[in-house]
Parts: structure tokens; C-alpha cells; sequence
């Protein structure tokens, strides 16, 4: 075997519990080579993320190196990564920037900390080097907002600044944990595009841990795919693509949103037809206190069973508009019609009194943390059936409740357990059927996916799909993923900085975009080319505003 | 500096708003007086056998036999000029008296505080950072201890020690043996006074009365401090910044004090409010103990004695230190975390 920079060789690793034990990596064994980048590819807890701790050290108290071993050049690094190493040697980049920064520091000295651990140099070629640093990753305006507390910064650009964080000692291996989760298409390629420049640059070996198989095909040299604590297949991205062997390979393959164009789903050619529509929002506006304009005169119709997808980056407006249309927010200016009738004018306070409410439902970003954490499942579908539904007996609501879970492919026996009982794709059903249980004939759906990884997401996007065909539901879907979009949505729009920049039917959309923004967003995806992979990497624009 | 600007509007607003507040503990404690049982005429009457008139004679020349609205409008009108009365027990008024063992009360609890602070953060840091070790179950042990026995209890047990056994401390009577001489008047604090003046074996003496009740009130609010030192730091460092740091190589010093202590702080400071406020007023059974001359014995004496003026002086006094230890423990919470708002 090819000895690289840094070697896994069969490594065990195990939590232990109060009386149960958990072995999270079985026998893992992987090699990254000197400048080359290795993508380690799984869904949630398929061990990806505790290999990479392994590495550094930094395992919970609870989990323990059970066997195998690993080898840093050549020094053992199984039971102790020496502090010199990390950071200096081996750097981290973690997922969720904003979480991952000391908030009560500002970042030039969060860097300053990081080269003072491992170099003793005076202050002014501290400052020299962190300035230097900042430029590196892009970071806009450094001289002026050098000082700033991570808060103040958007996620994408903590992410740059966690980057330069961990390249301020030159280290010869980064491990980037889920770096883009949680960011938008724009900013996601953005702090891929920089990752893989800087690992190419300073001839760094990146290890790439993501769930997304097609960022990790179109920015790895090799990748190992993980299920369950074990690595089941590695090669090469194009051998893994054109000749997938394990069939978790497949399946993850196939559940890739964006490895091939999407067929344009069966239920887009039914809305054509002139109707009345169900939902009618002209020219509106809402601005916030802080004088922020989050949704400024815009105006769009969903027709009655017609799925229509908002597009937009964070802070474009999408969330306050689908907040607005679900009348949890007054609008400042403009009219929401529904069935006709107006409801923009019934305040948000007043609006769960109004008829329209059971007819109007949403589905939350963050499936896990909008369920109430002391309510069964059973209890969070029940509650708008309770408040909103006609009143049943005991029997009939149990009857109904266990309906609704059945629809979303809830099994029975899930309805009396709590949030943290049930796994992220749980809750979104848990959500989903809450938002259904009262039959609404609109169903605004905010980004209801972004918290699952890839296998859980293609199930909940097929389930969605189904229950629209099946209720002739209208849904308003907010996304940033305009390949979601394209799968689920006969029409979109999309929206920059709180306005509508382009409309129109998703497949004319994708084949002819007319905005120079949607282009942009397009050209942003990440597309698995084989041939000219390495090419249109290299070459790919940086958007610096994040 | 809009910064300063910012401060000082929040003050004047904070003011205003604890106004409300203050007028309902003058009122309350108004009313409160004249209800409980007890009548100042018939106590501070010449004797015991003292008739119905002379009885009735005090209590008009005390203002007692007019209506309770107008008394208290009279009381109020009196707080706006500084005046809280005249003290039935000392011939003083109020106002003086307080002025006089404010300083007494406050050197002992802020000496007290400090003692307990030096000794809680070091013992939450390892108690947290070895979470259930044998030194954490030490250190909790301890705590219980300290929060159980009551403090009148360990100042007796300190007294017996330190005092009679060993003499290591002089005579727990007070502030200062009545045989030194008493440094310029210039804060109240004895401590400071003696180093103002250059009276350095005069302030050892002052040092060595306050050391015991200090130790005292310092063991009773130890267990508070540690435990949310403790809590807070623990919560702290399951955080994902700490992780970060430790991947980043920092030392395990600078990632204790800087990243994890400096953002445990908050809650830790809530609880130092909370816990100066209690001080002031369990202080009464460690002053008695110790015959220290704080304003607690001083209220808790006019109590007794059916003396309104000094109880409600006492009471008003407590509300204004509460309301302005939370104001600082605000701005204080602003310095230390950049993202409470200033609003």
C-alpha cells in the first residue's frame, strides 16, 4: 500500500454509554496523498465526521480509539494529536461558521491567537500576517473590518475567515468537515472554489467530508464512500459515477439532486389551464425597523393545485415573503388575496381567528427545532386539529392524527416519541403532517430540506411530491436550491435583495435564463464533469460579496 | 463617543424607570410599619408606668395622631429633601446614621465578595474542567457544606478557632479595637482611610477585625458562585468555538481564560448581582455576631424597638443599591458580550 501524508489504517473507534456501547468506525482505512484532495462521502452518522476527529485529537470524552492506527508523515498520531500538530500541521475547518468562532472575540485576534500558539513573532508582523491572510481567503475590506465580531458577519464570510484560520500556520493537511452546509448556492461555491485554490496553491492535502457526492466528484481526486462506519467503495469520481459497485453507492447516486437534469415532474403540465388563482400578492413591501427594505414590490399568482418556487440567496427576502403570504408578518404596503377574498389586511395577531388560516400552512426550515421539544409527534400533529379542525373525540382525532402519519410515511409507533427521540428526516414528516393535518389547500414550504442530508432529502422531496398530486395542493416552496426547485415546482421566481429579478417556468428558466443573476446562480451548482472537472474548477468565478 | 452618549441615556432611562418601583417600597413599607403591632410613644414613653397622657402627648409630638395619607406625605416630601426622619433610638437623623454605617456594611460585604469570587472561579475552572472527577466531587462537596451551615453558625466555629484556640486574630468586636486611633474621615472605608492617611499598622488592624466576618459571608455565597461558575462553563465548553480552539492548538491556559471563561461570564455575572444584593441584607446575623456597626444590626435594632424611620430608611436604601448593582451587572453584561444590544 502507497504510503501517503497522512494514514488511517483500520481504525475502531467506540462510544460507550451508561450501559451500551456504540462503535461508530469499523476498521476505516484511508490514505490522502500529498496535495491531493480525498472526498469522504456518507450520509449522517456513517462516521465521517468522527474520522476526522479522530485525526485531530479531538473525539468527544465518551469515544475512545478501539483499534488501528494513525500515522501522520511518519509519527503515530493514534492516542494523542501533540498540540504542535494541530493547527500548525494538521487545520480544521468545521461546518457552521457562525458557531464555530469564539462571539465575544474579535476575528483579527481569534488569527492573531492561532499564529501566536505555534510562532513567536512580534506584534507588527502578527498583524502583517493576519492582514495577509484575510486578503488570501478574499475577505472584502479587510483593513476596515478586521475588527468585527463574527456576529457581525454574514455566514459565508465567517467561513472564509475559519479558512484563513486554519491555513494562518501553513498547515500540510486540512480536514474541511461539511464546510458549505448550511450556506447558499452562491456562497457554497464560493468557499469550495477557495478551498480548492488554496489546497492547490500551497500544495496542501484537503480531506473533503460532505454528504453532497456531487461537490465532493466535482472538487475530489479520489473519494471513499462511508456507510455505517465502514468504507464501502473508493476510487476515483468518475470510476465511482460511471461504475458504481456498492449498492449504497447507487442509491446515493441516484438520490444526488444534482448529478443529472431532472425530468420535468409529471404534475407541470396540469396547472396550464387560466383559473382563478388561489393565491394573488401584488406590489408588495415590507421593511423592517432597522430600515433593512426585506421585500420590495413584488408580485406573483399561484393557481389552484400549482407548485411555485421562490428562489433567492440569504438575505434576498425569501423567508420574510413566504412569513408575509403565511400571515405571520404585516405587510408595509400592497394587497394578499386568497380564494379572492383579502387577507392581507387581517393583522398577523388576528389571523389564527380567520377563516383562511387552516386553509393556509407552513413547513419550517428547521424541522427538529419547530417542534415543540415537550410535545409526542402524536401531540404535534394533533395541535392544529385541536385549535383549527373541526372538534373530534379522543378516538377520531388518534384515527385522524394516524392517518396524517400514514400519508407521510410516519411509522405508528413514532407518534409517541419526543424531538430528540426522532431522527432529522423524522421530524421533517413530523412537520410536514402537522402542516396537512388540517387539509390546507396552500402549503408554504421554507426551505424544508436544507437540514437533511442527501438520502433523507430525496425521500421527503418524493413524499412531497406525492401528497400534492394526491390533495391537489398549491405549494409556495422556498429554496435556495434550484435543482429542489426544478424537481418539485412547475414555475419560479427568484429574488435578489427583496425584488423579482426574473419569472417563469422552471425548464425555460434553466434552458434560457434571461437575468444575468439567474445565470449566475445556474453556473454556481456544482456540475460533475469528468472530463474538464479540473478545468472549470480552476477557472470558476469567485463571488466575493457573500 | 456615541458609546458614552449611549451609557448615560440608558442610566437616565433606567432611573426614570425604577421610579415607579421606589415609590411602591416607600409606600409599602410605610404602611408596613404602622400595621405591625408596636407603638413607638408607648416604648420610648418615660417608663413603664407612664400614663395615658404622656402617651398621648408623644404620639402627637411625633406626628402619630394625624391621618396615615397625610403622615406619609409629610414622610415623602421629606425623602425629596434628604430628610428620612429622625432615628427614636440614637437621637440621630436617619440619614446620618446611615451615612455612618453604610460604609462599614459595604467594606465587609465587598471585601467578603472579592474573598469568595478568588476562591469560586478557580474552583468552578477545575471543577468544570474535570468535570466528575474526584476533585469535582471534592469541590461539590465542599459547596454543600458551605451552603448548608448557616452563617452565624461558621462565624462562632471560625471565632473558636481562630480566636480562642489559636489567637491568630484579635478580638471579634467590631470594626477596630477602640484604643486605635481612627484615621481622617474621608471615604467611610476603613481600609482605604488608613491608606490614604499612611497609617500602615492601623490598616493590618482594621484588616485583621474584618478578616473573620469577611471569611464568614465569603463560605455563604461560595457555593452560588462556584455552582454557576461551574454550569455556565461547562455549557461553554461543549460549545463548537471551543472545539475550534482546540484545533487549532491554542494552549489549553488561553483556551480556558479567553475563549471559555470570558463567555461563561455573563451568567456568572447575574449571579454576583444577585448574590451582593443577598449579601446586604443576610448581613444582619454576621454584623450581630461580630458586632460589627453595618446598617443591617442598625435596622434590625429599630425594628425591635417599633422605630419606623430607620427601618423605612433601611428598606428605601436596599431598593437603590439593588436597582443600581442591576444597572451595573447591565452594562457590565454589554462590556462583556458584544452582542447584547445596547438598546
Amino acid at each position: 500500500m502507497m504510503r501517503g501524508i497522512l494514514d488511517i489504517d483500520a481504525l475502531n473507534v467506540r462510544f460507550t454509554g451508561r450501559n451500551s456501547h456504540f462503535d461508530a468506525l469499523r476498521g476505516v482505512s484511508l490514505s490522502l496523498e500529498q496535495g491531493r484532495i480525498l472526498g469522504v462521502v456518507g450520509e449522517s452518522g456513517s462516521g465521517k465526521s468522527v474520522t476526522g476527529l479522530s485525526v485531530m485529537g479531538l473525539l468527544p470524552q465518551q469515544a475512545s480509539i478501539t483499534g488501528g492506527r494513525i500515522r501522520f508523515r511518519d509519527q503515530d498520531i493514534t492516542a494523542r494529536t501533540p498540540r504542535h500538530l494541530r493547527g500548525a500541521s494538521i487545520a480544521m475547518v468545521f461546518q457552521n461558521p457562525h458557531a464555530a468562532l469564539n462571539p465575544t472575540r474579535r476575528i483579527c485576534d481569534q488569527l492573531s491567537d492561532v499564529i501566536q500558539a505555534h510562532e513567536s513573532l512580534d506584534r507588527g508582523a502578527i498583524r502583517q500576517r493576519v492582514i495577509h491572510l484575510l486578503e488570501s481567503v478574499n475577505f472584502p475590506d479587510v483593513s476596515r473590518r478586521m475588527g468585527v465580531y463574527p456576529h457581525e458577519l454574514s455566514g459565508g464570510l465567517c467561513q472564509r475567515v475559519m479558512i484563513a484560520m486554519a491555513i494562518a500556520c501553513s498547515p500540510s493537511v486540512i480536514i474541511a468537515d461539511e464546510p458549505t452546509t448550511g450556506l447558499d448556492v452562491l456562497t457554497q461555491k464560493a468557499v469550495m472554489d477557495l478551498l480548492f485554490r488554496l489546497s492547490r496553491e500551497r500544495a496542501m492535502s484537503m480531506m473533503l467530508i460532505t454528504h453532497d457526492l456531487g461537490l465532493a466528484a466535482q472538487y475530489c481526486d479520489s473519494i471513499a464512500v462511508m456507510q455505517k462506519g465502514t468504507v464501502v467503495e473508493s476510487g476515483s469520481p468518475a470510476n465511482i459515477f460511471s461504475n458504481p459497485q456498492h449498492a449504497y453507492t447507487q442509491r446515493l447516486i441516484e438520490a444526488c439532486t444534482t448529478m443529472h437534469p431532472a425530468q420535468p415532474h409529471p404534475a407541470g403540465k396540469t396547472t396550464s389551464r387560466k383559473r382563478r388563482p388561489l393565491l394573488e400578492v401584488s406590489n408588495l413591501r415590507k421593511r423592517y425597523a432597522n430600515g433593512h427594505l426585506a421585500v420590495d414590490d413584488v408580485s406573483f399568482t399561484i393557481a389552484p393545485g400549482e407548485s411555485l418556487g421562490l428562489i433567492g440567496e440569504s438575505g434576498s427576502g425569501k423567508s420574510t415573503l413566504s412569513r408575509l403570504v403565511g400571515r405571520l408578518l404585516d405587510p408595509d404596503d400592497g394587497a394578499i388575496s386568497f380564494e379572492g377574498r383579502s387577507i392581507g389586511t387581517i393583522g398577523a395577531h388576528d389571523f389564527f381567528r380567520a377563516e383562511q388560516r387552516p386553509h393556509i400552512q407552513l413547513v419550517f426550515q428547521d424541522a427538529a427545532g419547530s417542534l415543540n421539544p415537550r410535545f409526542t409527534a402524536f401531540d404535534s400533529i394533533a395541535d392544529p386539529v385541536r385549535r383549527l379542525g373541526p372538534a373530534r373525540d379522543p378516538g377520531a382525532l388518534r384515527h385522524h392524527v394516524e392517518k396524517c402519519a400514514a400519508d407521510v410515511g410516519l411509522a405508528p409507533a413514532l407518534l409517541d416519541r419526543y424531538p430528540h427521540q426522532l431522527s432529522g428526516g423524522q421530524c421533517a414528516r413530523v412537520g410536514i403532517a402537522r402542516a396537512i393535518s388540517v387539509d390546507p389547500k396552500l402549503l408554504i414550504l421554507d426551505e424544508p430540506t436544507a437540514a437533511l442530508d442527501v438520502l433523507a432529502q430525496s425521500e421527503i422531496l418524493a413524499l412531497l411530491e406525492r401528497l400534492r398530486r394526491e390533495k391537489g395542493m398549491s405549494y409556495l416552496f422556498v429554496s435556495h436550491d434550484l435543482h429542489i426547485v426544478r424537481m418539485i415546482c412547475d414555475r419560479m421566481v427568484i429574488l435578489q435583495n427583496g425584488k423579482i429579478v426574473e419569472t417563469g417556468n422552471c425548464e425555460e428558466v434553466f434552458q434560457n435564463p434571461r437575468a444575468p443573476y439567474t445565470a449566475q446562480l445556474l453556473a454556481a451548482i456544482p456540475h460533475f464533469r469528468p472530463a474538464s472537472q479540473e478545468a472549470a474548477a480552476a477557472t470558476g468565478t469567485e463571488f466575493a460579496g457573500s | 463617543m456615541s458609546m458614552m452618549q449611549t451609557f448615560r441615556r440608558r442610566i437616565g432611562a433606567r432611573a426614570l424607570a425604577s421610579l415607579p418601583a421606589l415609590l411602591g417600597v416607600i409606600v409599602f413599607t410605610f404602611v408596613l410599619m404602622r400595621v405591625l403591632p408596636g407603638d413607638p410613644a408607648v416604648y420610648f414613653a418615660s417608663g413603664p408606668n407612664a400614663g395615658q397622657a404622656e402617651i398621648d402627648g408623644l404620639r402627637h409630638k411625633m406626628g402619630l395622631d394625624r391621618p396615615m395619607p397625610i403622615q406619609l406625605a409629610h414622610y415623602v416630601a421629606g425623602i425629596m429633601t434628604g430628610d428620612l426622619g429622625n432615628s427614636l433610638t440614637t437621637g440621630q437623623p436617619v440619614m446620618h446614621d446611615i451615612q455612618a454605617r453604610l460604609p462599614a456594611s459595604l467594606e465587609l460585604t465587598l471585601t467578603a465578595l472579592g474573598l469568595s469570587l478568588l476562591l469560586s472561579l478557580p474552583l468552578g475552572i477545575v471543577s468544570a474542567w474535570y468535570a466528575n472527577s474526584r476533585w469535582d466531587q471534592c469541590i461539590r462537596t465542599l459547596c454543600t457544606i458551605c451552603f448548608c451551615i448557616p452563617p452565624f453558625v461558621s462565624a462562632i466555629f471560625l471565632i473558636y478557632v481562630f480566636y480562642y484556640i489559636f489567637g491568630l486574630v484579635p478580638d471579634p468586636t467590631g470594626r477596630i479595637n477602640i484604643f486605635t486611633p481612627l484615621p481622617h474621615d474621608i471615604t467611610g472605608f476603613l481600609l482605604v482611610d488608613f491608606l490614604l492617611t499612611g497609617d500602615p499598622a492601623g490598616w493590618r488592624e482594621a484588616a485583621g477585625q474584618l478578616l473573620l466576618p469577611a471569611v464568614t459571608m465569603a463560605l455563604f455565597v461560595l457555593s452560588p458562585l462556584t455552582r454557576m461558575t461551574r454550569a455556565s462553563l461547562l455549557t461553554v465548553m461543549n460549545s463548537d468555538f471551543i472545539r475550534t480552539a482546540r484545533a487549532m492548538g491554542l494552549p489549553t491556559w488561553r483556551i480556558v481564560t479567553v475563549y471559555a471563561l470570558r463567555n461563561a461570564l455573563s451568567p456568572i455575572l447575574t449571579t454576583i448581582g444577585i448574590v451582593f444584593s443577598t449579601m446586604l441584607g443576610a448581613n444582619v446575623l454576621v454584623e450581630k455576631v461580630f458586632s460589627w456597626p453595618g446598617v443591617a444590626s442598625y435596622a434590625l435594632d429599630a425594628l425591635v424597638a417599633s422605630d419606623y424611620a430607620p427601618v423605612q430608611g433601611f428598606i428605601l436604601l436596599m431598593a437603590i443599591l439593588f436597582i443600581m448593582v442591576n444597572l451595573l451587572v447591565d452594562i457590565l453584561q454589554g462590556l462583556v458580550d458584544p452582542r447584547v444590544s445596547m438598546e
